[in-house]
């Protein structure tokens, strides 16, 4: 359900990401990696590694976390949480309705 | 109800005593009752500091290890000041009478209070360590004003201060402590002679020509040695000491006499309680005397003959004695000590390890002498091991040798090695000599002071802990091994963490636990293996690795989740930082053409490249290019992929060979080309990298890779092994020489195929080589002592058979989105169904 500060936007068909595999999506400025783990759990994090900006949707992704492409940092991807102190990332809410993607900013 | 606490008694509370009490609470903080008695009115201290008191840079307190406080907080009973006198073993009581305060607290008539009444303390078990006592060599007049031995933090003091009223002071003794003791007094202003029974200083430690050398250098600091002097007589006169007289006649004048002469063990109250004494109280080898509930630890000990006078034996003992008693191991035993010294000899760098000379007619002497630098280095090497060795002056190697020498490992070939560091490696450095803003893993910029704080004050003991704390040996993982060495330094003794053998830290198994696992319940994917290997927990870290075992196990069989691939390998270019992609194509021996060159400079024009470079391994690589252009360059250049991006063989340089070169022995060349068509894109636990060389004058630098082939008079070719030039730099070791082309092929093919399977995901075949050794592997892959030659050589054909160009997938993706940019979401709200 919507309220008046969360507004839900569908990404397309869930068969856009590969079982096991992330996929980065530009949502008007700011781009959001959507992950669709190999247990049918969808989640969705800011692209961006704080560290150095590398590709988390090109990350190896499992067990609820993501290991960004280009340092082996860690994130939770429930959470946010990264492995390294001060770093984490922002999460969005997102499920699959009728075999589509829908994530809420 | 709690049960009762058994009582245990300590006699002694030096050094050894404090430290068997520290790891019985260690193991057992409760199970005991915990009483100690100490002689020395102090709590306990660190003796090897001593003479740091006596030369004034470090004060009493600091050197305490154990402040009186530390007895209260750990429920310690301690009878300060009360020596121990017998043990009545009918009774289970320990008897001890409080001494005077002035008294000599290690003498054996140390004077008692008299009318004290007597100290009592019954037991279940005694721990006797009443350490030695200094040795005095027999001699007119010692004792009295201005002679003191250098023993106790008494001692030091006294010496100070006296000291002050001499110009003159005569150190009996040119041991270690002899010498520091002879430091500690020149501070204070007074000329110092020291005299030595023996005709050279640090008999136990040096041999001859080293304590010349080390008399050498003593003496240009101004201080007199002389040596084959014993004294006979301490003559006095109007109450003060005028001079020494000694055995051969001859006399010297001096003002005072300190007395470090060596040590004598402690024994009295186990001769006097009935225990078997010989030279020193006799323990086997749990450090039990002959009565089995007492035991006995440190210098006091003889243990299968030998006394041990050094800390390193005694906390060993220590251990030992603390496993047993507490039953944390009661199968524990201490079997004797290797002994070795690493230390400062007024300002002397010294390391002295075993055997000074050679005692066996198969023993090996290298000795390496620069008096001008006052530096010696001697090895004794027999059984191809260390049985001794002395490095005076400089000692970089010291720690390595020491580690050598106590693991009884089989040392280099090259014995200069042992002595100046590899001439391969980096210098060979003890890690305690390292300060601590030394960068340790420069991967990931973490000193040798945080993994200190690791090990020290965050317990971390393994390998695999202090990268977790720290991310020490996370990077290429080269500095482990100092990272081990650091361990074994600041905590004892490294705990080998389980989960460094797995072959993934997501399934607990070693790789060949792991490979049997895999075979048995016919495993073809990686999520099959996190189902039925990791309880079905998935762990990202994990899925590379599988993914690359997986490959190598099931040729043509595996089945390929994408998502198990690192991005590289699923899009077969190499990520940059800015999240572009390099391309580099195959280009064979390193050899093109100008039509080649024309078209991917066409291509780099075409798509914008921001840099065309050459890379390390000769080839041409288009850097920067957008994912969603990888394959439609791919097409436009018509050039298989070069695999620039993977764990697997990646390319093979070689030099120009005998068709152009005056020098060519080979054709390297067309080696490598062949080499490069047979072994392109073999997926292996890391990367290879290969080149071959036209003559030894390895302009390929084939000595230093992978794998390398090098073509030398005669129409052979030598093969390589586990080179790197890299991070670490090695040379490969020879594997063997053959006599075509199609025999490198074969063997090199035969060699990846034993790394294929044997080597650990993300080791290096220079590590590879080293962890196994080379005449193991020449013996299975040359000599197949195994009899798997012909089965490895079927496997890798396999292999090559199978393989594919991943480029070919430009063509048709393997999965939707494969090369996908960010996809532009549209924005549209969802309406919502509210009911």
């Amino acid at each position: 359900m919507n309220t008046p500060n969360t507004r839900t936007i569908n990404l397309g068909s869930l068969d856009k990401i590969p079982l096991g595999q992330g996929r980065s999506f530009q949502v008007e400025d700011t781009q959001i990696a959507v992950f669709r783990q190999r247990d049918g759990k969808l989640f969705a994090t800011q692209n961006a590694c704080p560290h150095k900006q590398g590709p988390l949707a090109e990350g190896v992704a499992g067990g609820g976390k993501v290991i960004c492409p280009l340092h082996s940092h860690k994130f939770d991807l429930a959470t946010g949480q990264g492995s390294e102190p001060h770093e984490c990332v922002k999460t969005y809410v997102v499920r699959e309705a009728g075999g589509e993607i829908l994530l809420q900013l | 109800m709690t049960p009762q606490k058994q009582k245990l008694v300590v006699i002694g509370n030096g050094m050894a005593g404090a430290r068997v009490v520290e790891e019985i609470l260690k193991r057992a903080r409760d199970r005991f009752e915990i009483v100690m008695f100490g002689a020395e009115p102090y709590g306990n201290y660190n003796r090897i500091l001593l003479s740091n008191v006596l030369n004034g840079s470090q004060s009493a307190t600091e050197i305490f290890m154990n402040p009186l406080a530390w007895y209260a907080e750990n429920g310690i009973k301690l009878h300060a000041g009360v020596k121990a006198t017998k043990i009545d073993r009918e009774r289970k009581v320990v008897i001890g009478s409080p001494l005077k305060k002035e008294a000599l607290a290690y003498a054996v008539d140390a004077a008692a209070v008299p009318d004290a009444a007597l100290v009592e303390e019954s037991y279940d078990h005694v721990i006797i360590a009443t350490g030695s006592r200094p040795f005095v060599p027999p001699m007119e007049g010692f004792g009295g004003t201005g002679t003191f031995l250098f023993r106790t933090i008494d001692d030091c003091d006294q010496i100070a201060e006296y000291a002050k009223t001499c110009k003159h002071a005569a150190v009996i003794g040119g041991g270690l402590l002899g010498l520091e003791a002879a430091r500690g007094l020149m501070t204070h202003g007074v000329e110092v002679t020291i005299l030595e029974a023996a005709p050279q200083l640090m008999i136990a430690q040096l041999d001859p020509e080293a304590g010349q050398m080390l008399r050498d250098t003593i003496e240009d600091m101004g201080i007199q040695v002389m040596c084959e002097k014993i004294t006979t007589k301490i003559v006095r006169e109007d109450g003060r000491i005028k001079r020494l007289d000694f055995k051969d006649g001859s006399t010297l004048a001096t003002d005072m006499v300190v007395v470090s002469a060596g040590i004598r063990p402690i024994a009295e109250i186990a001769s006097v309680s009935g225990l078997t004494v010989n030279k020193a109280i006799v323990c086997d080898d749990q450090m039990r005397t002959s009565d089995r509930s007492i035991f006995a630890v440190g210098e006091c000990v003889e243990h299968r003959g030998k006394i041990y006078g050094l800390v390193d034996p005694i906390w060993e003992q220590a251990k030992v004695l603390a496993d047993v008693l507490t039953g944390f191991n009661p199968k524990a035993e201490y079997l004797g000590s290797k002994l070795g010294t690493k230390l400062k000899v007024m300002g002397v760098e010294l390391a002295s390890m075993g055997d000074t000379k050679p005692s066996l007619p198969d023993d090996e002497v290298v000795v390496y002498r620069e008096p001008s630098r006052g530096v010696y280095k001697k090895l004794i090497v027999r059984d191809n091991k260390i049985a001794g060795a002395i490095l005076l002056g400089e000692t970089d190697t010291a720690g390595v040798l020491m580690q050598m020498f106590m693991a009884n490992s089989a040392v280099s070939s090259r014995r200069a090695d042992l002595l100046f560091g590899s001439a391969t490696g980096a210098p060979v450095l003890s890690v305690f000599d390292l300060p601590d803003h030394a960068q340790i893993c420069n991967c990931n910029g973490v000193t040798k002071g945080a993994i200190k704080e690791a090990i020290m004050i965050g317990k971390c003991h393994s390998v695999a802990k202090v990268g977790g704390c720290t991310k020490a040996g996370l990077g290429c993982g080269s500095c482990k091994g100092l990272v081990a060495q650091l361990i074994e330094a600041y905590a004892g003794e490294v705990v080998d963490d389980a989960s460094e053998h797995y072959y993934v830290p997501g399934v607990a198994l070693e790789k060949s636990q792991l490979v049997a696992e895999i075979k048995r319940l016919g495993l073809k994917s990686v999520s099959a293996v996190f189902r039925e290997l990791a309880g079905g927990k998935e762990d990202p870290a994990s899925k590379v690795g599988l993914a690359s075992l997986l490959k190598t196990l099931w040729p043509g069989e595996y089945d390929d989740e994408r998502d198990a691939r690192f991005i590289n390998d699923r899009v077969h270019a190499n990520i940059q930082k800015d999240g572009t992609f390099s391309v580099v194509p195959r280009i064979y021996g390193g050899v093109t053409s100008p039509a080649e060159l024309r078209r991917i400079a066409e291509v780099a024009e075409k798509y914008n490249v921001p840099m065309v470079k050459f890379t390390g391994g000769q080839r041409l690589d288009l850097l920067g290019v957008k994912k969603d252009d990888l394959p439609k360059m791919w097409k436009d250049l018509g050039i298989p992929s070069g695999h620039a991006y993977t764990k697997s063989f990646r390319t093979c340089k070689s030099c120009v060979g005998t068709d152009f070169c005056r020098y060519g022995l080979g054709d390297s060349i067309k080696l490598a080309q062949e080499i490069e068509h047979r072994f392109q894109g073999i997926e292996s636990p890391h990367k290879m990298k290969l080149a071959t060389a036209g003559c030894p004058r390895n302009c390929s630098e084939a000595y230093v890779k992978d794998l390398g082939a090098v073509a030398i008079e005669g129409g052979l070719w030598e093969i390589y092994i586990g080179g790197a030039a890299g991070g670490t730099i090695r040379k490969g070791d020879l594997l063997c020489t053959v006599k075509s082309h199609d025999e490198v092929l074969k063997l090199m093919g035969r060699f990846m195929q034993y790394y294929r399977e044997h080597g650990k995901y993300l080791e290096r075949t220079y590590h590879f080589v080293e962890r196994l050794g080379i005449e193991t592997i020449r013996m299975i892959v040359v000599e197949d002592s195994e009899g798997i030659a012909a089965r490895l050589d079927a496997a890798i054909q396999q292999a090559v058979d199978a393989y594919k160009d991943p480029w070919q997938e430009a063509a048709v993706p393997a999965y939707p989105g494969q090369f996908s940019a960010p996809e532009l979401a549209q924005v549209l709200e969802v309406a919502e169904n509210n009911g």
